[in-house]
């Protein structure tokens, strides 16, 4: 996803000269190529996060379309007042990039996992939330972002993401996409685990199970539409993330959902438990380590439609 | 440049350098863990720490009144790890066998001290150990142990607005046990560090912030051991230890691939053929 991003970044930069791309001392030869033809609009801020953001918001109130870009641990926690007051308080359209979302980089501990990184953008007014579940929706979701004229945070994954469209999907930030239909269960999914899902509804059709499969890339703000649609058609809904089960995509649906009146599904979710994982591992062990795998899905599923 | 002329190292500790590296080097080819040079350049400042000057030991893991020292360049783990298996704190095997797709406890950041006895602090990200260090000087000046608190910083690291914060911080409460070794080999992960941010001057910056700031050959170890025991005033002791990045094997020195960059098998061999490992 990383390759699709720098791609879509120079595109735009050289599309529209006032982005700027803000990187933390990282993307090792990502951007050569943009830096060659923009030399002056490819920053290296080095490794200070929260200074980066508030150059980035003293960038953006100045007219300039600033790119922030780095590990998403650091692009995130580290620098979250600064997203709140310099960003989100003065609503400078910056566009903040977390690169290796998730357990994307459980070799390499902890300090580099981001589970808790949806929850707390979303509480910041303003602020939109935008994950997308493979390299060929990176591209339209940035140039969704910076046509957006407010703070938009972009979750990508790293590596080796399959595509899970045959062509470039049209991205409107707010508005799910439907993977597939199906009748008796509706999985809700963000990020790369929407390939998760996929596989998931795969497995329920073997067992007689007809699952649909919906891509909220954008989790805030929430297509309020697409959840009337659903809560009004199925009994039960999973709702999967590469995130903790605290205040992700199944919090803002639980949210949602709870002071509705009418019948509602029965709600659950595949997130990760609230504790931290202190061993390393490839991606797919921490993953399986937290729960997040096609058998937690078919698993709550299973419970949720009693069978 | 430097200003303590050493005595000559003591050929332990040379010795142990080299193996160190070898060490190091063979364990990143075999399991694919970067920053390979990130780890060279500090491995003559952890041979001066952990085999003559730090009061520590496998078992004393858990004593209160150790001397603790902090990676808080915490990409640098893999040659702390293997520093720490030479030191006896856990067995090598464990290292080398350690499983890195499924849960194994040595990656490429420390684990946190409950983890693995040895390790003061899980860092990874930067910034963070230098703050950590000052609590746990404050901690030790609060019951009265005299021991001595050392970081381990990178130059990029000195990025980080937390390491300023908690310098200025140091310096106006005096903690006097505290020691700083910036490994100052001049890159971090994208450019050079001089370029990113006016780094330099670096140790006139340290003594603006109040501390006491020396300059040294950080692979000089009988230099690295004069200045680090040598006798303290009432301000925190930073030491600019100019390093080479991927110093030791000569076709990674002052190249920042190997920041990434893991050694062919080949390569190991020719890398251990140079620290006179293997003829």
């Amino acid at each position: 996803m990383r390759n699709s991003f720098a791609d879509a970044l120079h595109e735009a930069a050289v599309e529209d000269d006032r982005v700027v791309l803000l990187s933390g001392d990282i993307g090792n030869r990502l951007f050569d190529r943009t830096k060659a033809v923009a030399a002056n609009r490819v920053i290296n801020v080095g490794i200070a996060e929260q200074n980066m953001m508030g150059v980035a918001a003293g960038m953006a109130l100045s007219g300039y379309r600033p790119v922030v870009y780095t590990i998403t641990p650091f692009t995130t926690y580290r620098c979250f007042e600064q997203i709140r007051v310099d960003v989100c308080y003065h609503e400078a359209p910056v566009v903040i990039v977390g690169t290796g979302s998730g357990l994307s980089y459980a070799s390499l501990g902890p300090t580099h996992h981001s589970m808790e990184d949806i929850a707390l953008l979303r509480t910041l007014p303003g602020m939109t939330v935008f994950c997308p579940a493979c390299p060929l929706e990176v591209g339209a979701g940035l140039r969704a972002a910076l046509a957006h004229d407010g703070p938009v945070y972009i979750r990508l994954g790293k590596k080796g993401e399959p595509n899970l469209h045959d062509a470039v999907p049209q991205i409107t930030l707010g508005k799910a996409i439907t993977m597939q239909d199906g009748s008796d269960v509706c999985l809700i999914a963000t990020g790369p685990v929407v390939g998760l899902a996929m596989d998931a509804a795969k497995m329920l059709a073997k067992a007689g199970i007809s699952a649909r499969v919906e891509n909220f890339h954008t989790v805030k703000p929430l297509d309020v539409a697409r959840l009337d649609e659903i809560t009004a058609r199925y009994r039960a809904v999973v709702v999967i993330e590469e995130h903790g089960r605290i205040g992700g995509l199944f919090g803002a649906i639980a949210e949602w959902m709870a002071p509705r009146e009418g019948a509602r599904p029965v709600l659950a979710g595949v997130g990760a438990e609230d504790k931290f994982l202190h061993k390393v591992g490839s991606q797919e062990f921490a993953r399986s380590y937290f729960g997040i795998s096609t058998e937690a899905i078919v698993d709550q599923v299973r419970r949720a439609l009693h069978t | 440049m430097s200003q303590f002329r050493s005595d000559a190292a003591p050929p332990r500790l040379t010795a142990i350098a080299a193996e160190l590296r070898g060490r190091i080097v063979e364990y990143s080819g075999k399991t694919k863990t970067p920053h390979l040079a990130s780890c060279l350049s500090c491995v003559d400042i952890l041979a001066a720490y952990y085999f003559d000057i730090l009061r520590v030991a496998p078992d004393r893991a858990a004593d209160p009144g150790r001397d603790r020292f902090i990676l808080s360049k915490g990409h640098a783990a893999p040659a702390l790890f293997q520093v720490l298996a030479m030191a006896g704190f856990f067995p090598a095997e464990e290292l080398w066998h350690s499983d890195h797709n499924n849960g194994g406890l040595f990656g490429e950041h420390p684990p946190t001290p409950g983890d693995l006895p040895g390790i003061e602090a899980a860092t990874g990200s930067l910034g963070h150990g230098l703050p950590m260090a000052v609590g746990m000087a404050l901690a030790g000046r609060l019951g009265g142990a005299g021991y001595r608190i050392d970081v381990l910083l990178g130059d990029g690291e000195c990025n980080e607005g937390t390491i300023w914060e908690a310098a200025m911080l140091a310096a106006g409460q005096r903690l006097s046990q505290l020691t700083v070794v910036v490994d100052f080999n001049k890159w971090q992960a994208t450019d050079r560090s001089c370029e990113v941010m006016a780094l330099a001057p670096l140790v006139e910056k340290w003594r603006a912030f109040q501390w006491e700031a020396v300059e040294v050959d950080g692979h000089d170890i009988g230099a690295l051991l004069k200045v680090l025991k040598a006798p303290r005033s009432d301000k925190p002791l930073a030491v600019i230890a100019h390093t080479v990045k991927g110093k030791g094997v000569s076709f990674m020195e002052d190249d920042n691939n190997w920041h990434y960059r893991t050694p062919t098998p080949a390569e190991v061999e020719a890398a251990k053929r140079e620290l006179g490992l293997i003829s």
